[in-house]
């Protein structure tokens, strides 16, 4: 079961944006921080990106993506933040109520003071990019593989070709080098490469992998499997050049066309998105349009650099722990007002405490039945009895009232509700 | 000892499968064979999913007949096998004042066909029931007994309940030769072995002409595939709720702008006439003839938000019409021919095949009845096929009562369609049994979001692995020759 | 006669384009870099490259089958072949943890290939 119904601050996501999120929280203030992730383990993308490179700005260290993403995980979890995994958030409401899914703790709604969206980004497909052709199997986005190869142990493809120049496509191309498998080469639409000069260096010229600029694919060929792509140049309105189609041979295709953040939960919660972006639109804070919910990560916009969405994980995770701070103790000010027994309503319905240290306040109600007989007209806490006043009867018609003074104030001040409850005599 | 039906089926189209649940509401022993890897893999599975009004077939054309009785049977159809279906009405949309006595021309088919419920509107009309529509519109006809399915579905619920009324369903098994006994066929001949039976019914789709020829059935027949590709678009960004035909032409329907059941928008299909049977592939042409005909209706339609394109192929048949007077040559073919005892004969079972596959059922028993079969309703006969939870379309609150009935409903699988676990193995665990990826993808949806499987894949691999007792190497998207992985990371040869 | 050779510096995620003058195997001068590191850079590339290197070993009984190990240094860039051949050999029994060497001074090199992360037992 869940520690909580309320939650301080809910983390939706694992990767370095969430569990950033999650340590400032914590150490701005926040109690209960609730961190979700979906999968069976805490780190988000990170843990298939064994490759090095990460943390050279933070911590100043070259470490692969699961050891980056461990020191941060370990670090959040000394500082207790409550973990939920093999969780899904379903749908998040504008008041911030939360619906999870999950095997272990089944579909339960939770309720967050703050909540700090770090969902991270998917990638493009094929349709997106539109290559005509069959739908055989073999097709995947780089990402797909790069999850088969290093964290499930299995190869998708013998001889493959990536189509475009992202960088998630080239650190693939070393990584099926490395184990065995032969990449034909690499196609970039455009003119230019489109993820860091240091991964071309490293990934495919330290390799002999072929990277051909102005470069698409026409077709797709091969029924069940992918059995060869014809490959064309493109002019600089990437219209295909006649006489330049070439058919490459190969089992696998990969894509590495970009990434867009992951929104649909956002937008079930009310967020604003950026048509440019595809992410929510945020202030300095990372607080989106609707309060209370703030954003960070590939959520936000595509980061090359995981130190940098560490950061932002931190700015967001303390915006949203100040904004619920704030709610708890506005929250803490008041007490509600409960009828209790014989009484069907009280007026006001709740109390600002505060209000109550300067001047009294007179509670006015109704009962639910007559009651011909002396009674008590009882104020508690739900344990102690903090004032009370007597009637000789008390009807329907004829509304009741109740009077607490000032000196009751340090008393009700303790009390997170109060109940108003009219007992025979 | 060889096994013997009294009716074999081949093909496990919704025409085959709606026959098969036909046919088993009585008694005798019933074999559909298929031979891919699941039913519903040629073009029942690859088409615009409408269940047409009628206007549209030629009067007096054996497609006008089937396809006003088809028509109106699906609402009981529905009901009954449990799919989801939406009588949404069309609109056939004129555009510009030129095409408008064209779509008079409909409405006075329409008619003579037995259409009910159409109706004209004036082009400000159409404006308001479709504000996406091309303001250029100058009218058009609404038939309001047009529908949409979700036609995988329909071909699998009613397999499905064939075979909880008995019938068997072979997958993986194609039919290769008839076998006879003089001018009596007496079985049939395939990959994985002979089956004896007393009756063989041809719904092989687009190679029902190569399936007739075996038996020496209309040589003169053929089958040339018309191929159709489609847009199909994320419902985040595109939502058009009406279906919108244009005005037809030569070349059919033309190319339509509509809602499917799970509300994503597609367009298409074009009409090409290929060589190919088996070449569902899509082109840059051919999209580029989707793109122009659907902007035609859908001016704002942005391409961009197109989350997946499609092809298939229509079975063209050149069989003529057996009304006297009507003049058409490429009718349905529904028959017990007279060269061979033993076989009924379907061929060129297009558009609007779909919508006519109860129709063009009850036809084949209608015949058989006639040709001397005694039909005899079993006992238990159960015309309904339970459906199964889909998690995507329950409340919050019964989305609670499931997942606390079995957890593995919480474990959701697909992010975008959120499919759980438990709906893929109900689909592994199901009368037929869904033993591929996409066999699940058809039944559930999954992986037909933005991402396009890019999450679920490696998971419902995982999955199917462990349900079906195989090694991740020998799970396939779509059966042999389709698998997805070659080895494991760290057996590098060499 | 000196000559130029240019490449790209992959000391960080910058990637500036070095051009570097050369005479006789010798550095006579460096530019286009942004920083100290791209001199470094310039000369260990020109005299002896080296590369980082990260792949998987297989574990036996572990959350995961394969756990990702690295050089905990950059090593000569022509014994990449080698050394991933032999960290291929090791296998592994889990829990490890992050850190472990799993292969110690690879090939001679004087560099210990690490455990990118912990791997717990599988529950
Ligand atoms: C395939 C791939 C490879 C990448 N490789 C690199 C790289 O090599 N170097 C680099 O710098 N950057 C890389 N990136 C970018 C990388 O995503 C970011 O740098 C970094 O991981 C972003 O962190 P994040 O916290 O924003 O998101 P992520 O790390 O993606 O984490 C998001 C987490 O949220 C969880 N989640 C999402 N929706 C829900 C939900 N509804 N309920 C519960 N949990 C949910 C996900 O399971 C995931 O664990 C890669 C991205 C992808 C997609
Ligand atoms: C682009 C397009 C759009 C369409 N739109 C609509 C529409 O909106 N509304 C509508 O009503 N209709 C529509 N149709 C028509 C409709 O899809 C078909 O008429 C219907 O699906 C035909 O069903 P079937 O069972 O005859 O054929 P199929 O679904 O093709 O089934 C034939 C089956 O036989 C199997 N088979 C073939 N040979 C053998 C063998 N030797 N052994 C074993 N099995 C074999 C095949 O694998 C296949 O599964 C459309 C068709 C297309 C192509
Ligand atoms: S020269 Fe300096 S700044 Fe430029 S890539 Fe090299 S290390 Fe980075």
């Amino acid at each position: 079961m869940l520690a909580k119904q309320i939650y301080d601050v809910v983390i939706v996501g694992s990767g370095p944006g969430g569990v950033a999120a999650a340590i400032e929280a914590k150490k701005a203030g926040a109690d209960d921080v609730l961190i979700i992730e979906r999968d069976t383990e805490l780190g988000g993308i990170l843990l298939q990106c064994i490759h090095n490179g990460f943390g050279l700005e933070l911590l100043k260290e070259d470490l692969p993506g699961p050891g980056y993403a461990q020191h941060f995980i370990e670090e959040m979890l000394s500082l207790h933040v409550e973990v939920l995994l093999n969780t899904m958030v379903m749908d998040i409401t504008p008041q911030r109520h939360l619906f999870l899914s999950s095997k272990e703790h089944g579909y339960v709604e939770i309720e967050a003071r703050s909540i700090v969206l770090a969902m991270g980004c998917r990638e493009r497909t094929r349709a997106q990019i539109r290559i005509p052709g069959y739908r055989p199997n073999g097709i995947y986005t780089a990402g797909t593989a790069q999850r088969w190869v290093n964290v499930e142990g299995y190869m998708p493809g013998k001889e493959v070709v990536i189509l475009g120049s992202g960088d998630i496509g080239m650190i693939m191309a070393r990584r099926l080098t490395f184990e065995g498998a032969h990449v034909e080469r690499v196609l970039e639409i455009q003119s230019y490469l489109s993820g860091l000069s240091r991964n071309l260096v490293q990934c495919l010229q330290d390799y002999d992998i072929p990277l051909q600029l102005n470069h698409t694919i026409k077709r797709i060929l091969g029924k069940n499997r992918v059995e060869a792509i014809e490959a064309v140049q493109v002019d600089e309105k990437w219209n295909f050049v006649p006489g330049t189609e070439e058919i490459i041979p190969c089992d696998t295709l990969l894509l590495s066309v970009g990434l867009i953040p992951e929104n649909e939960l956002s937008r079930k919660a009310g967020v604003k998105l950026d048509p440019i972006t595809s992410g929510p639109y945020v202030d300095e804070t990372f607080q989106t349009n609707v309060p209370g919910i703030f954003a960070a990560g590939n959520v936000v916009h595509v980061y090359d650099l995981v130190d940098w969405v560490s950061e932002a994980g931190f700015s967001a995770g303390k915006s949203a722990a100040k904004y619920a701070i704030a709610l708890r103790n506005a929250e803490a000010r008041y007490t509600p007002l409960v009828a209790g027994k014989n009484v069907r309503y009280v007026v006001p319905h709740k109390l600002d405490k505060s209000t109550l240290e300067a001047e009294d306040v007179r509670l006015q109600m109704r009962v639910t039945r007559p009651i011909e007989q002396p009674v008590w007209v009882e104020v508690h806490d739900g344990e102690n009895l903090i004032t009370r006043k007597a009637e000789r009867y008390v009807r329907p018609g004829e509304m009741v009232t109740v009077v607490l003074k000032t000196k009751n104030y340090a008393d009700v001040a303790k009390a997170s509700k109060l109940t108003i409850d009219i007992n025979p005599r | 000892m060889q096994e013997k039906y009294d009716y074999i089926i081949i093909g496990g189209g919704v025409v085959g499968c709606m026959i098969a649940r036909w046919l088993s509401r009585y008694e005798g022993k019933v074999l559909l064979i298929e031979k891919e890897a699941d039913v519903g893999m040629g073009c029942s599975s690859a088409n615009t999913a409408i269940v047409h009004a009628g206007y549209d077939p030629l009067p007096g054309s054996l497609k006008a007949r089937m396809n006003v009785k088809g028509n109106a049977m699906w609402d009981t159809l529905a009901g009954e096998l449990n799919f989801a279906f939406e009588r949404r009405g069309d609109y056939v949309v004129a555009i510009g004042d030129d095409e408008l006595p064209l779509v008079h021309k409909l409405m006075d088919q329409g008619k003579k066909n037995g259409v009910p419920g159409m109706m004209m509107i004036d082009g400000a009309e159409m404006r308001a029931r479709e504000k996406n529509i091309n303001p250029e519109t100058s009218g058009a006809l609404w038939a309001s007994t047009g529908g949409i399915c979700d036609p995988f579905q329909v071909t699998v619920a009613a397999g499905e309940n064939a075979v909880m009324n008995g019938a068997k369903v072979l997958l993986n098994t194609a039919f290769q030769d008839f076998i006879m006994e003089g001018k009596r066929i007496i079985g049939v001949r395939t990959n994985r072995g002979d089956f004896l039976c007393r009756w063989v019914i041809n719904s092989a789709g687009i190679y029902s002409d190569d399936v007739m020829h075996k038996a020496g059935v209309r040589p003169e027949f053929i089958i040339k595939p018309r191929k159709g590709e489609y847009y199909i678009f994320d419902r985040a960004d595109v939502s058009i709720d009406n279906v919108l035909f244009p005005v037809p032409s030569a070349k059919g329907k033309g190319i339509l702008v509509t809602t499917t059941l799970h509300e994503n928008t597609i367009a298409g299909p074009n009409g090409t006439i290929i060589e190919d049977k088996e070449d569902t592939s899509s082109t840059k042409e051919g999209l580029e003839e989707v793109a122009a005909g659907a902007l035609k209706l859908v001016p704002s339609l942005n391409l961009r938000h197109s989350i997946a394109n499609f092809a298939g192929l229509r079975p063209m048949g050149n069989g003529p019409c057996k009304t006297p007077g009507v003049v058409y040559n490429n009718d349905y073919i529904i028959e017990i021919p007279e060269e061979v005892q033993g076989l009924v004969n379907l061929g060129g079972i297009e558009s609007p095949g779909l919508t006519s596959a109860p129709a063009i059922a009850e036809e084949v028993v209608d015949m058989l009845r006639d040709a001397g079969e005694k039909f005899v309703e079993k006992k238990d006969w159960d015309p309904i096929r339970p459906g199964r939870p889909r998690f995507r379309n329950m409340s919050h609150k019964d989305r609670q009562l499931l997942v606390e009935m079995d957890p593995r409903f919480g474990q959701v699988i697909c992010r975008c369609e959120n499919i759980t676990e438990g709906e893929i193995i109900a689909e592994i665990r199901a009368p037929i049994p869904a033993r591929t990826y996409d066999a699940i993808k058809r039944r559930t949806w999954l992986g037909t979001g933005r991402c396009q499987g890019g999450f679920d894949m490696t998971r419902v691999v995982t999955i199917l692995s462990r349900e079906l007792g195989i090694s991740p190497l020998e799970v396939t998207k779509r059966g042999t020759g389709s698998e997805y992985l070659f080895r494991q990371t760290k057996q590098v040869e060499g | 006669m000196a000559e130029e050779v240019n490449f790209i510096c992959t000391a960080c995620p910058q990637g500036c384009a070095l051009t570097v003058l050369m005479e006789n195997g010798e550095v006579l001068g460096v530019t286009g870099n942004s920083c100290k590191k791209g001199l470094d850079y310039a000369n260990a590339e020109t005299s002896d490259p080296r590369r980082m290197v990260a792949t998987t070993v297989k574990i036996r009984n572990g959350f995961h089958p394969l756990l990702p190990v690295y050089t905990e240094r950059p090593v000569p860039k022509p014994m990449i072949p080698q050394v991933l051949a032999e960290i291929r050999k090791v296998e592994l029994e889990a829990p490890v943890v992050m850190k472990t060497v799993v292969l110690e001074n690879v090939l001679g090199t004087g560099i210990n290939v690490l455990a990118s992360r912990s791997m717990p037992a599988k529950k």
